[in-house]
Order: C-alpha cells, then structure tokens, then sequence
C-alpha cells in the first residue's frame, strides 16, 4: 500500500467500523438500545454496549459481565476472544477500529493553540491503564460483591468515557425515565468525558494512551501480532523522523513494536527509506 | 526472538484464544453477553 493510500484509508476504514458497529439509527431517535442476537458477539474495539445504535457488545463491558457471574469465574469466551484478536493484530484494532479511538483524533484535529505531543509524567501516567486493567476490570469486579454474589462492572461504573459518550448522553436525553434518575454518578463521568474531550484538543488520543485497559490488553501482544512492523537495518539512517512524526512519540526506529503503539503508520509514511515496514498475517513484507 | 519464532507463537495464540472463545460459547457464556448487552447498562451510563 503507498502512503498516501494508507493515509486515506485508514480514517476511512474508523469512520466505517464506527457507522457500521453502531448503525441502529432508530435507537438514538427514541432512546432504546438494540435487542437482536449480534449483541452476542464481542466486537474488538470499545464500543459500549448501551449505545442506542450498537450492534454488537463491548468487550471490556462483556468481560466484567462474564467475569462476575458467579457460576463461571474465569470469561473463557470474552478473554478467548480477547486474546485471538491482539495476537492476530495487537493495537492495529485501536488504530483502525476504535469508534472512540477515532472519535478523539477528530477531535484532535481542531485548531488549538497550545498543541502537545505529551504531558509532565508520561511514563508514570502511560502506566495507569494497566492499573486500571488490573483494579478496576479484574479485581474489583472479582472480590467486590453485592448481597446476591454479583459484582459490579466497575470500570464502566466510574471510569468509561466512551460508555458516557456514546450511551449515557443520547440515552439520557431522549429517553425521560432515565433522565429522571440521573444523579452524581452521571455528573462524575460527564466530568471524565469533558476533561478527556478537553485533553484531546491538546494531545493525541489521551484516553487510548493513559487510561484505555483494552488498549493495555492488545499492546501486550503489539510485539508478536501477525500484524506488526519491522524496521529494514539496512535501509534505516537512525534519523528519527519516525519519532518526531509519531503522535505518541514513540522511537520506531529502535523498537518498531512497543506496547503503546497504535500503528497509525505516521512513522511508516514519514520514513525517507521506506526503512518501516508492515508485516501482514500470511502474506511476505514488502 | 526470530520473525518466525514470533509468527508461530501468535499462532498458537490464535489458536488457544478461539479454542477458549468456543468453550465459553458451549458453557453458555455468549448468552450471558446477549443478555447484558441487551438491557440498558445503568453503569455504563452513569446512573447505577
């Protein structure tokens, strides 16, 4: 694929896996969510579940659902998943099919005057989605639970702002019986959403590099996916172009897959040597 | 590791993850994800 191909298809490709994974249209007039069997099937990105549109479920959503059931204890079928799709592609899905991963580059792309490509603490705070993965997806759906045995899907609960996003606002608005119950915990997630939205203007993508734990899980697997990148030693200058076109501000040329990388191929299309390469499940690199 | 080394051992990834997503099928649990994923997730909004 030539650069300038690859740089159109792939916000081309996010606006089609967003349309198309959330096509319900009916549901954000009336405030209703889809009920048909699609709902079954975990899709790869974060997309949550209760948005009036989806057609399939959220896999960190479905993890804590499955999680907390009290007659399975360990989510074969979500984990399973889980671990297929990031060791066929890692974190091509966040680069190519996160609709609230798509949704904070277009935001990213409005003018503002103070653009940063990271802020103070980056490492330490790059380390929370892990955290995150940890305490709030895991453990305390786990060992936290109510009166009847179930646990609560915490990290949807206090932390998702994509649930907020593309649930809780049209939800709330067009539907009166949920307008009538909302209280703190609405206004504490619509400060998240606000703060990452706001953060977005500035940095790109802050929710998928700080805080997503889906993104945490596939950046495990960034290394050994199928799908991944390969720096050519031979045609490599070691002059960091790469770098300093990664949004992540990530050393391609050193360490072509590292768990951060969400594989928006700026590096590959900046490179004056073509020296980046992809390596594509079952076919040879070019 | 090697490229290949690499190759195969996401495929033997690939190959636990579906075999797991299948057993969690049989167990029942993809029914348990339609059911969640059919009500209105008062967590995921922020009102539960």
């Amino acid at each position: 694929m030539d650069k300038k191909k690859n740089r159109k298809i792939r916000p081309l490709i996010q606006a089609l896996t967003a349309l198309l994974s959330n096509s319900w249209l009916v549901g954000f007039f009336n405030g209703t969510i889809f009920k048909g069997a699609t709902k079954s099937i975990c899709l790869p990105g974060l997309n949550c579940y209760s948005c009036p549109g989806a057609l399939g479920a959220c896999p960190i959503g479905s993890l804590q659902a499955t999680l907390t059931a009290a007659e399975y204890r360990f989510a074969l079928y979500v984990s399973g998943l889980l671990v297929a799709f990031g060791a066929f592609c890692g974190r091509f899905i966040c680069g190519f099919l996160c609709p609230f991963g798509w949704i904070q580059e277009l935001i990213h792309k409005i003018p503002f005057p103070k653009k940063i490509k990271k802020l103070p603490a980056e490492r330490i705070l790059r380390l929370l989605k892990h955290l995150i993965l940890i305490i709030f997806v895991i453990l305390l759906p786990l060992f936290f639970l109510d009166a009847t045995g179930i646990g609560k899907p915490w990290f949807c609960a206090y932390i998702c702002p994509a649930g907020t996003l593309e649930a809780g606002i049209p939800l709330v608005l067009m539907n009166s019986g949920l307008r009538q119950i909302v209280g703190f915990l609405y206004t504490w997630k619509l400060l998240i959403l606000a703060i990452i939205l706001f953060l977005a203007l500035m940095i790109w993508r802050p929710f998928c590099r700080y805080l997503c734990p889906l993104g945490a899980i596939y950046g495990y697997f960034n290394p050994i996916a199928l799908w991944r990148f390969k720096v050519d030693e031979n045609h490599c200058t070691q002059c960091g172009a790469c770098q300093q076109a990664c949004p992540m501000d990530l050393p391609v040329h050193q360490k072509p897959n590292p768990m951060d990388c969400m594989r928006c191929g700026k590096c590959k299309d900046i490179c004056p040597t073509d020296a980046i390469q992809t390596i594509y499940p079952f076919k040879k690199s070019k | 590791m090697s490229e290949k080394s690499k190759n195969i051992l996401a495929c033997i990834l690939i190959g636990i993850g579906l075999l797991a997503a299948v057993l969690g099928i049989l167990r029942g649990e993809a029914v348990d994800v339609l059911k969640k994923a059919t009500m209105i997730c008062l967590e995921c909004i922020g009102i539960g």
